[in-house]
């Protein structure tokens, strides 16, 4: 099976892009198309051929996520998978893009998708993941991504979702982060999702810091149950999870956020933002606290309600109608800049979601 | 010619009236100063002219040049060429300051400077984390951009320190005669009378104007003798 030029294109709008020269992964329901890196360091393969090459990577499976989570672990555990394997080798600062697309083309498919990122030590990582279903298609994604960052390295990661009114999508994300290491996850979801759920969880050694974004817009009649959790474990570890929202339509969004505070001198912080633009909308913001050390800190901020007056009524005074204020007021409130993108994605991750507001 | 004219209006907000028995009439370049002590409906009248949909307009009606608004959309009236500098302007988060003047101008930069900006809070979001006196002179930016014919600048001058203050009040002042605009200006202190020079000027209390004429003399009375006086004066003529 080749790349089709349908699958191109569509792969573009979640920021993949084929003509880029980069370490790119692309994997049609559970054929891995291309698995291809330029970048000495660097290692781009699909799980499946991995666990051939390298027998060690066994151990590696089902540590930074539990097996027994629930019926979606344990369906993934249980079934044939495949996803992509990506190591950044020992000292190598990569900043270069690493791009990895999950394609659901079959109808009706249950998409089981396992991913294994290795960031050795003192190494630096950025990935972009899109995935996306073809149109007209109803399908299941299962998504499990396990990252381990050993000492001081660095992991982003931007997960860009595009799919449609028939999919269930049901991503678990596990990072473990050894000392020194940083994580950051970015993730982008702006099209409509029959049901979305998902909940990445660091656990954060000695001086490890993690940030879990999310920028969701609700369309139409999606459910969306995103968040993010970090357990403390080390001293001076810290979190920040931070999500912003707009629910339009009928659609529901759930906003959580849980951080554990083990590690003296541990910090954790919640902020949570959404706006309601729909009667018919619903936005619940959970946030968790524990705090198991006296000498931690955690905090959290949370604001959630429809648009205030006084802002509609200020740029309706400049001229603008109704309509016209409330779309500024909402792509203000879009604005990718609180996400944490490296600079080399920037152009291109806004350029999509500018798009994508657009067409909505 | 008059540019506004309000005609015994009457303004309720939910079930309270908080204007009423308002007559005024702006003429065409005039500059009127409108005093009172908190409460007494200055805020309420400048919104009721722009049309902020909270107040209702329940008699009377609102003429701007010659023409019946007072049915007319906030943005519509906007259109017609009348501004509000608020006195407490919103932030809106995300919105770039940017973006924002792209409504109106194509040369922020330039809009932003007049003001005594300087061009860094083009990529900030419209007045979040602004101090008082920031947000009073993003407003006065707008007024450049905009270029509207009627501005009505609600405690333009609260919140600003004596050298901004000088600043944008000559810029103003300047601004204002040079294009010909009608101005109602809403001052507790009056510090930028100094600088804009109205002729006349009206007092309000509990929701009316009382009194209309000379600014000068008004303003004096009004420093010697507080709004007391104005009240007692108000009785008088009753």
């Amino acid at each position: 099976m080749q790349v089709e030029r349908e699958m191109r294109k569509e792969a573009k709008k979640v920021g993949i892009d084929l003509e880029a020269n980069r370490p790119t992964y692309f994997q049609v329901d559970h054929d891995s198309l291309i698995q291809f890196s330029n970048v000495k360091g660097i290692e781009v393969l699909s799980t499946k051929e991995a666990l051939k090459k390298y027998p060690w990577l066994k151990t590696y499976f089902w540590r930074a996520v539990d097996r027994k989570k629930d019926e979606y672990t344990k369906y993934s555990s249980t079934h044939e998978f495949n996803g992509y394997f990506i190591r950044v080798k020992k000292n190598i600062k990569a900043s270069i893009p690493i791009q990895a697309c999950l394609y659901l083309k079959t109808n009706k498919l249950i998409q089981n998708v396992h991913n294994i990122i290795i960031a050795e030590e003192g190494s630096e990582l950025n990935i972009i993941t899109g995935c996306i279903i073809a149109r007209h298609k109803a399908g299941t994604h299962i998504g499990i991504s396990e990252f381990f960052l050993k000492r001081n390295s660095k992991v982003n990661f931007t997960m860009i979702h595009a799919w449609n009114e028939e999919t269930e999508v049901r991503p678990r994300t596990g990072a473990i982060l050894e000392e020194n290491s940083t994580f950051t996850s970015n993730y982008i979801l702006l099209t409509p999702t029959r049901s979305l759920q998902m909940m990445p969880k660091t656990v954060n050694k000695k001086n490890c810091k993690s940030y879990l974004k999310s920028l969701l817009l609700g369309r139409k009649n999606s459910f969306v149950d995103v968040g993010g959790e970090s357990i403390l474990k080390g001293r001076n570890s810290s979190s920040l999870i931070e999500s912003r929202m707009v629910a339009k339509e009928n659609s529901r969004i759930i906003s959580r956020g849980r951080i554990v505070a083990e590690g003296e001198n541990s910090k954790g912080h919640i902020e949570c933002r959404g706006l309601l633009v729909s009667k018919k909308a619903e936005i619940k913001a959970i946030p968790e606290l524990v705090s198991l050390n006296e000498k931690s800190e955690l905090t959290h901020e949370a604001s959630v309600g429809k648009i205030k007056d006084e802002e509609l009524w200020y740029l309706m005074s400049r001229g603008l109608n109704e309509e016209e204020a409330t779309r500024m007021i909402v792509n203000g409130f879009l604005n990718p800049e609180f996400l944490e993108i490296p600079d080399i994605l920037k152009v291109q991750i806004r350029k999509i979601i500018e798009e994508t507001k657009r067409k909505s | 010619m008059a540019i506004l004219e309000l005609k015994n209006l009457k303004v309720k907000i939910g079930n309270k009236v908080i204007l009423d028995e308002i007559n005024l009439s702006l003429e065409k370049r005039e500059i009127r100063a409108i005093f009172g002590p908190n409460g007494s409906g200055k805020t309420s009248l400048i919104s009721s002219i722009i049309g902020i949909p909270s107040y209702k307009i329940v008699e009377g009606k609102i003429l701007f040049e010659e023409r019946d608004i007072t049915k007319l959309p906030i943005y519509e009236r906007a259109k017609l060429g009348i501004f509000c500098a608020f006195q407490n302007p919103p932030s809106i988060r995300g919105l770039k300051v940017k973006d924002f003047l792209k409504l109106f101008t194509d040369d922020e930069k330039t809009v932003l400077e007049f003001s005594g900006l300087n061009s860094t809070f083009l990529d900030r979001e419209v007045n979040v984390g602004f101090s008082g006196g920031e947000r009073k002179k993003f407003e006065v930016a707008q007024i450049f951009a905009f270029k509207p014919k009627l501005l009505l600048l609600d405690e333009i001058d609260s919140g600003v320190d004596v050298e901004s203050l000088k600043f944008i009040g000559k810029k103003l002042a300047k601004y204002i005669q040079k294009n010909k605009i009608s101005v109602l200006v809403v001052t507790h202190h009056g510090e930028i009378l100094r600088y804009l020079k109205p002729s006349k000027a009206s007092v309000m209390l509990n929701g009316r104007i009382v009194c209309s004429g000379n600014y000068k003399k008004i303003w004096k009375t009004i420093r010697e003798k507080g709004y007391e006086w104005c009240e007692k004066c108000k009785l008088r003529e009753k």
